[in-house]
């Protein structure tokens, strides 16, 4: 029995070398969503080119902050260097990511900010809620002066609003010129111009019956918010089931995939923000392998990664770029 | 209930069984409403959901007036359901083999993605894609199959793993890539044709027939679908021996077996063929999205118990019916739109389902008392 157990423990010291390869991590939300699954594609490229292993997590699902405690306490484990990671759940995880900082690993949070943003070591991130006003500016410029009885539908994302929510909602609305009471929330808002707030859990199915309901209550709708472009590919199904993809109804959504960008130019969608995960995911590889955070403009708090607005109908003075633009930056 | 007072009273007397349970069952031959309202809903078990569709249906008209009750969203409703319905319609001739399908969601979206993914972007005929998808389908339900009474393990455990399993093919052969509607079109049109929608109000028009009750009432092929699986698998199971062999392997396996049923036979059967009606589910996700979503459909696996458990179907096999289920996926349908309509939220309707549930349970329960 000894001589197994010290066995063992031989096995245990001579696997360690391996791991003294520098290991950096990244942790996403779940397996599945394409910008996950490209954001750790650009991890993967990058840690190939430093020359560093990369160990990879996701939680199970969206909003599994478990899995995501698990994956941290693994790579304290594997004595990884640091970790990049978009929070499931922005609050409940940054106790172990304290844990994570205490035992001298480098933490990025990618793409969702911690509450308290200040808990990881920088973030870097699209702007959601600039991502937001730049396809609400693009909407109300398009509209012109039919702008002021707009009626508009929001395909939101959950119920219990999480930050990228209600910051692309609030976003749309400080874009599209409606007054927003609280930023932080949506649904307080009194404009008789937006018809009604519905859940699409930024799924294609489920955003086609959102859309549909919607529909009920809004027959002469001509504007849609959506919060992703699954949301919007479900959203135009629903409209082009009753005649409504006859250009009466704008279209407008955020993401930036190459399915999003190639919608905008076929018309279907009129206009999209595109965010860039690719970069997010390379940069924070970057800084870790370098130990170095770059600048942050102290004001915003978080390193922007950028958002442009794609339109193949632009509008004088919102910034936009053309859909081959677009295509060339595109994800998924 | 006296019935089970005067059971555990024999018990406690020590006295057996027979004589004194005897006795109290021939007392209760002169029977109260509630008595008569169970015997004639264990005669009728599917009457109880059709009573909660219309009870549904009775509320959102008055709930959300103007928009609840008119052709369009009763045809709506229809269209919405009709995913869940055809998974149930797979889901319930697992159940009545006292089983269950965790894997009927990743089934349907692995076959979408299979269907869709060959045709689309690999260039493969939508002759061969499309039959490709089905077999795809039909392959994941036997491998249940073949798990479940080859290795004589749980239902619930054998196809808890293939979810996961099935779901990791799905993201590794997806790669998480959507197809775009319009890609679709271009290419494999035959794979959107579920989506096709017809205006019957239209053609009864064009014959000279006024019909306003059907003004605005848009249905799909994707509905019709879903009919057509439900009738074929109707008759099998009411019209066919493979069909008295689900119901007997379900109620009583080793009695199905003394009378000489391969059981075994039939459980590899049913899980092919449910898996085969998932990848027909899959066309119609097709028809329904325009494109193919690997993200789409994550809960669908649920949405179909549900749908089977409130139309009626006992999740102890043996007992239950495809127009229960129907039933089920309607009621399900109706409260998730009437609600919305109403303007709830969607953490309250799923509350309400909730409670379906457990009332549909507590109602099986208590039918089944009568037959103990």
């Amino acid at each position: 029995m000894k001589k197994l157990l010290l066995a063992g423990g031989i096995l245990a010291l001579s696997a360690a070398p391996v791991l003294a390869d520098e290991v950096i991590g990244l942790i996403t939300k779940t397996e599945t969503n394409p910008f996950f699954v490209k954001m750790r594609e650009g991890a993967q490229a990058k840690a190939k080119e430093l020359g560093v292993t990369l160990i990879t997590a996701a939680g199970k699902y969206d909003g599994d902050n478990d899995g995501q405690v698990a994956a941290i306490e693994n790579l304290i484990a594997a004595g990884a260097k640091g970790f990049a990671i978009v929070p499931s759940d922005s609050k409940a995880i940054v106790p172990t990511i304290q844990k994570a900082r205490d035992a001298g690993l480098k933490v990025i949070v990618l793409d969702t900010p911690l509450d308290p943003m200040n808990a990881a070591d920088a973030t870097f991130a699209t702007d959601n809620r600039k991502a937001g006003q730049l396809i609400g500016q693009w909407a109300k410029g398009t509209l012109g002066d039919k702008a002021k009885d707009a009626k508009i539908v929001f395909l939101d994302l959950a119920t219990n609003q999480p930050t990228v929510d209600f910051l692309r909602d609030q976003g749309f609305m400080q874009g599209f010129g409606i007054d927003v009471k609280d930023p932080n929330k949506y649904g307080d808002e009194d404009d008789p111009r937006i018809c009604t707030h519905e859940i699409s859990q930024g799924d294609q199915e489920k955003g086609r019956t959102a859309m549909e309901n919607a529909l009920q209550k809004c027959p002469d709708v001509n504007v849609v918010y959506t919060i992703n472009e699954p949301a919007a590919a479900g959203a135009w199904e629903a409209l082009k089931a009753v005649g409504k993809d006859d250009g009466s109804v704008l279209l407008v959504s955020i993401d930036g995939g190459c399915p999003g960008v190639k919608n905008v130019q076929a018309g279907t969608l009129g206009a999209t923000s595109q965010q860039y995960p690719l970069k997010m995911a390379a940069m924070a590889l970057e800084a870790i392998h370098a130990g170095k955070i770059p600048e942050i403009d102290p004001k915003a708090g978080f390193l922007d990664t950028g958002a442009q607005l794609i339109t193949a109908k632009p509008v004088d003075g919102v910034p936009s770029i053309t859909v081959e633009e677009g295509l060339k930056l595109c994800w998924g | 209930m006296s019935d089970n007072a005067t059971g555990s009273a024999a018990a406690e007397s020590g006295l057996t069984e027979s004589a004194p349970v005897g006795v109290a069952t021939f007392d209760e031959m002169d029977r109260g409403p509630i008595r008569r309202a169970q015997e004639f809903l264990h005669r009728f078990p599917t009457s109880i959901p059709f009573i909660v569709l219309l009870i549904g249906i009775v509320i959102f008209s008055f709930a959300a007036p103007g928009k609840f009750l008119s052709a369009f969203n009763f045809s709506l409703i229809l269209q919405q359901v009709t995913i869940i319905a055809i998974l149930g319609v797979a889901q319930t001739l697992v159940i009545l083999t006292a089983g269950i399908d965790l894997s009927v969601g990743v089934i349907m979206i692995l076959a979408s993605v299979v269907m869709g993914r060959t045709a689309v972007v690999y260039g493969v005929p939508v002759e061969i894609a499309f039959p490709l998808g089905l077999l795809v389908g039909f392959a994941c339900g036997m491998v249940n199959g073949l798990i479940v009474t080859k290795l004589r393990l749980p239902p619930f455990i054998v196809t808890l793993g293939t979810w996961s399993i099935f779901g990791a093919l799905n993201v590794w052969y997806s790669k998480s890539e959507t197809i775009r509607q319009a890609d679709m079109q271009e290419t494999a049109p035959f794979l959107q044709w579920t989506g096709t929608i017809l205006r019957p109000y239209n053609f009864f028009a064009e014959m000279g027939l006024d019909w306003t009750f059907l003004k605005g009432w848009v249905l799909n092929y994707g509905s019709i679908v879903m009919l057509l699986v439900a009738a074929v698998i109707w008759y099998v199971l009411n019209k066919t021996a493979f069909g008295r062999h689900v119901y007997a392997a379900g109620d009583d396996p080793d009695a199905a077996r003394l009378a000489g049923i391969n059981t075994d036979r039939t459980l590899i059967a049913v899980y092919a063929l449910a898996g085969f009606i998932c990848a027909i589910a899959a066309w119609v996700l097709i028809g329904r999205i325009g494109g193919v979503s690997p993200q789409a459909g994550q809960t669908a696996n649920l949405d179909s118990i549900t749908a089977v458990v409130i139309g009626g179907t006992s999740l102890f096999g043996g007992r239950g019916s495809i127009i229960g289920t129907l039933v089920g996926a309607l009621i399900v349908g109706v409260f998730r739109n009437g609600l919305a309509l109403s303007g709830l939220e969607l953490l309250w309707q799923d509350f309400a389902v909730g409670v379906l549930i457990i009332v549909a349970v507590t109602i099986d329960q208590w039918i089944r008392k009568i037959s103990s």
